[in-house]
């Protein structure tokens, strides 16, 4: 049960490229993945992609399948018909490096902004307590496989170059979430989340959430919660009044 | 001769590898002041031990409060037969608890009990309840967890230095090709950026090998592109020696179907929830191949197997949760007999013993994995599985309590370690010992740093070198034909995969000798085309030296073993021969690793108090007459 598949795949890197057309063998079973590996094995041995389990566990092969960001080694081949024209493309928020690959540092300086988790001093190992129900919402959050697909897709940066650096993007705020879920930490992001994480820019619109491979509720379950904390917090009278106290003391020294 | 530019950089102590060992052996550096550096060929945070589902073994009795290190001990030596390094394991068993706790300080959320504390799994060959867990995500959850305790180390530097690089630094997407020593101790390391395809040299006295394993060599296998065996060739190249080569362990549960996902992992941990294995005629065929040596301790009847999930006390445990080596080749048998599944594997159910929803909770990325890649629905029908090369027990020979090999300034953890395991290595004692052995080798480096009196140097030749084999595959040969490195890569899968596979006999590991011979004389002749900027077709090339290496020492060794025992099944040799328990083989190559060479040595005896947690007529079905003299039990006779 095998046939001839049309692809149109970008190559070239950071200063120029364009769609390059293959025709290409597809087998039952297969995902996009197996027809990159047997266009790398059979007609374009310098192919560059990124891969490594193969099984949608480590979150290296994204790219966009027809303008849609997806795994390729989730995407079967299965959803296509045999004459549809399959088109590959790389990230598109993130600069390319050659052809599939793009380069996802930024992911990695926006992890390093957020404030670690902060463990409790009186507590040594072995003595950490927590119910199953209360480190739930965080575990949610963990199943995250650092795909950055919900990175690549969410509008505030997607095409907007100049947000990058004021926007962590979902992925980055959700750790936020679920560091301050986290029933042990003790540090409190709440302000960073808004002032220096941009939570302020994203409007809700779920197409972070509708990408993730992962299923995770990411809009529902970690922005709107930060939101709410960070609303709470902005009218909570008695953090105003030491935010009214703190800016007068300050204020006064002038 | 190539015009080489070279970036250049100094480190007290270079880590090769970003798995859980690498990440831990490099915490521990930092936290002891070392500037380190982490090199990994994938990208921060996405090495193997993402992929690790059921979890990692720790005798913390949170669920069965009769579990303790001695346990723990019994249970892995059992497990490897009695060939493991038993200081290795011993170390392993007391601190494997310490570890897996270090890591909740880190931020990590495993799995609860009622009352709050670590839940543990079943897992085959443990006595007890003991595999920490998060679901079956559990090398996700440590991998990202030492992912952020780096970042939080790099956060204090930058408070303290002005730089998040001052003294952590990863170097993501970057292979190291070379080892460069300095007389007989280590000074360096050559690699290039795999997406500019540039050089980088590191000036570092200390190394530590955290590479992983070699399960690519291979056609049907759990393992990624990564596991190309590199650490294992470095170390051989550099003079260190590897141990246990011929012990490659097939996990029974592979995904059979389709083609494409062939290999792919199904986690021991649907077996430890309650999945039993079944033939084509609905048999639970375990019950049937249960082996002397674990005669009595295991169930013998489906009623016990079954009770024993919730009475742990009163009932013995499912044979289907017997070691690895034991379950895969039962499945191979059942398959051969002609009782296989459509697929040419065995059923695995999970279905008709649990819950739905439960499945799902329980095993939810084995629900996913079935759904997207399988069309299967396991909540409903059973799985179909097979064996999958999975991981190496073999690797580099180390000083159990500093990881240090042989060469001065080498030190190895994780898989790329041989010792720990034995002939065979029990399900979740790899996550386990990648934290327990990932910090003493951390701590190894920085003794023997400490120790040093000099750093060693680099010299230019040996640089020059590095960077002319590096290029070498752009050279077209001039006479004879081009070789492509996909077509050996395929050949000598294919090849290792029939040939040194879960079941052997000597001409045919003869014949993959004899196809290794041929491989490596045409892998001199492999070109590629292209640009050295992210190019697959060069790294293959490269990677591929290191498979031919590795294979090889495989194939000796399985050769040379004549008997049977975990990973190392010998059809012509079908027993355990106790003459062969305490031998090694020790493999070691030539400077260029164009060569490598087996010798047996014997294996320093267990300690005396070690030994005597033990019962005397369990080490009887194990060892010879004369080893067991002095044991209590045979003293008072
Ligand atoms: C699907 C699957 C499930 C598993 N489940 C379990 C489980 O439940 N419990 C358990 O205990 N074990 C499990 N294992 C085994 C366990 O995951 C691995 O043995 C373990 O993760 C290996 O860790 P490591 O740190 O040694 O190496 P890895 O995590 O494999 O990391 C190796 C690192 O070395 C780098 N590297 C390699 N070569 C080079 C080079 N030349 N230059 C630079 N960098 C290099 C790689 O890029 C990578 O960063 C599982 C394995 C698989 C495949
Ligand atoms: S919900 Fe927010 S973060 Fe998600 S895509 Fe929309 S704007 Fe971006
Ligand atoms: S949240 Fe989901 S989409 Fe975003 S990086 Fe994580 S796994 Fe990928
Ligand atoms: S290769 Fe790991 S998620 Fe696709």
């Amino acid at each position: 049960m095998s046939y001839k598949g049309n692809f149109k795949v970008w190559r070239g890197d950071d200063t120029s490229g364009g769609l390059e057309d293959f025709v290409v063998e597809v087998n039952e079973g297969e995902v996009v993945l197996d027809i990159i590996h047997r266009l790398q094995a059979t007609q374009a041995p310098d192919l560059a992609v990124r891969w490594n389990c193969k099984a949608g566990k480590c979150g290296s092969c994204s790219a966009e399948i027809n303008g849609m960001p997806r795994l390729l080694c989730m995407t079967r081949m299965s959803v296509f018909t045999e004459q549809e024209t399959i088109t590959v493309t790389p990230l598109r928020t993130f600069p390319v490096v050659r052809d599939l690959v793009t380069d996802v540092s930024y992911n990695y300086q926006k992890a390093r902004e957020v404030p670690s988790f902060t463990p409790p001093e009186n507590l040594g190992l072995g003595e950490y307590r927590m119910k199953q129900r209360d480190v739930e919402r965080s575990q949610e959050f963990r199943k995250c496989i650092e795909c950055f697909l919900c990175q690549n897709t969410c509008h505030v940066i997607r095409d907007h170059e100049e947000n990058k650096e004021s926007f962590s993007g979902p992925r980055f705020l959700m750790r936020i979430a679920e560091l301050e879920m986290h029933p042990l930490d003790t540090e409190d992001r709440t302000r960073d989340a808004q002032d220096e994480h941009g939570l302020g820019y994203c409007n809700i619109t779920k197409c972070c959430t509708e990408v993730c491979p992962e299923h995770i509720k990411i809009t529902d379950n970690a922005l709107i919660p930060m939101k709410e904390r960070v609303a709470d917090r902005k009218y909570d009278p008695i953090v105003w009044l030491g935010n009214q106290l703190f800016r007068r003391g300050s204020h006064n020294k002038h | 001769m190539v015009q080489v530019q070279v970036e250049r950089f100094a480190y007290d102590v270079v880590v090769i590898g970003a798995g859980g060992a690498g990440l831990r052996a490099a915490i521990e550096a930092r936290q002891q002041g070392k500037r380190t550096a982490i090199v990994t060929k994938s990208l921060f945070g996405k090495a193997h031990t993402v992929m690790a589902e059921g979890g990692c073994a720790a005798s913390m009795g949170n669920v069965n409060a009769k579990d303790n290190w001695e346990v723990h001990f019994r249970d892995t030596m059992r497990g490897g037969k009695f060939l493991n390094n038993w200081r290795m394991a011993e170390l392993h068993a007391k601190e494997a608890p310490d570890r897996v706790w270090e890591l909740e300080t880190y931020g990590a959320l495993f799995d609860r009990t009622k009352d709050g504390r670590i839940s543990q799994r079943n897992f085959g060959g443990h006595t007890y309840p003991r595999l920490a867990h998060v679901g079956d995500r559990t090398g996700l959850e440590m991998i990202r967890t030492m992912q952020q305790k780096i970042v939080s180390l790099q956060q204090e530097d930058f408070e303290e230095h002005g730089d998040y690089e001052a003294m952590l630094k990863v170097f993501p997407e970057c292979t190291i090709t070379e080892l460069i020593k300095d007389g007989d101790r280590i000074s360096g390391a050559f690699a290039y950026w795999r997406d500019s395809g540039k050089f980088l040299l590191f000036e570092t006295p200390a190394i530590v090998l955290a590479t992983g394993g070699i399960g690519k060599s291979f056609k049907v296998t759990s393992n990624s592109w990564e596991y190309t065996g590199d650490g294992h060739a470095l170390a051989l190249r550099a003079g260190a020696t590897l141990i246990n080569m011929e012990f490659v362990q097939f996990h029974p549960t592979g995904m059979v179907w389709p083609p494409s996902v062939k290999g792919i992992l199904v986690t021991e941990g649907v077996r430890g929830d309650g999945g039993v294995l079944k033939n084509s005629t609905g048999e639970r065929f375990m019950f049937g191949y249960i082996p002397d040596v674990f005669k009595g301790q295991y169930a013998e009847t489906e009623k016990e197997a079954d009770a024993w999930y919730k009475d742990q006390d009163n009932n013995r445990r499912t044979p289907d949760l017997l070691p690895r080596d034991e379950v895969a080749r039962a499945i191979n048998s059942e398959v051969k007999a002609g009782r296989g599944s459509p697929h040419g594997g065995v059923f695995l159910d999970i279905a008709s013993r649990l819950p739905a929803d439960e499945i799902r909770r329980r095993l939810p990325s084995m629900y996913h994995q079935f759904k997207e890649l399988a069309d299967v629905d396991i909540t409903s029908q059973p799985m179909e599985v097979g064996p999958t090369c999975h991981y190496v027990m073999g690797g580099v020979e180390v000083d159990p309590d500093t990881a240090s090999s042989v060469v001065p300034g080498l030190f190895a953890a994780g898989e790329v370690a041989g010792g720990m395991h034995g002939s065979n290595r029990l399900g979740g004692n790899s996550l386990s010992d990648l934290i327990v052995f990932g910090r003493r080798a951390g701590l190894g480096a920085v003794s023997y740093l400490d120790g040093l009196a000099e750093r060693p140097t680099i010299s230019e030749s040996d640089v020059d070198d590095a960077a002319n084999r590096a290029v070498a595959p752009f050279d077209w040969p001039t006479e004879g034909q081009a070789e492509n490195p996909y077509t050996i890569h395929a050949e000598l899968q294919q090849s290792m995969n029939d040939l040194v596979g879960i079941i052997r006999k000597e001409e045919e590991v003869q014949q993959a000798l004899d196809k290794l011979v041929e491989l490596k004389e045409r892998a001199r002749f492999v070109a590629v085309e292209g640009r050295r900027e992210f190019n697959p077709g060069w790294h293959l090339s490269l990677d591929l030296r290191n498979m031919l290496l590795v294979s090889e020492c495989v194939a000796k060794a399985a050769l040379m073993r004549t008997e049977s025992r975990g990973g190392h099944t010998r059809d012509d040799f079908p027993g355990m021969d106790a003459q062969w328990r305490n031998t090694l083989l020790v493999c070691s190559s030539d400077e260029r690793g164009t060569h490598a060479e087996v010798a047996a040595k014997p294996q320093e005896p267990m300690r005396e108090d070690l030994l005597e947690l033990f019962e005397l007529s369990e080490l009887e079905k194990y060892y010879t007459d004369e080893e067991l003299t002095q044991h209590s039990g045979r003293a008072g006779q």
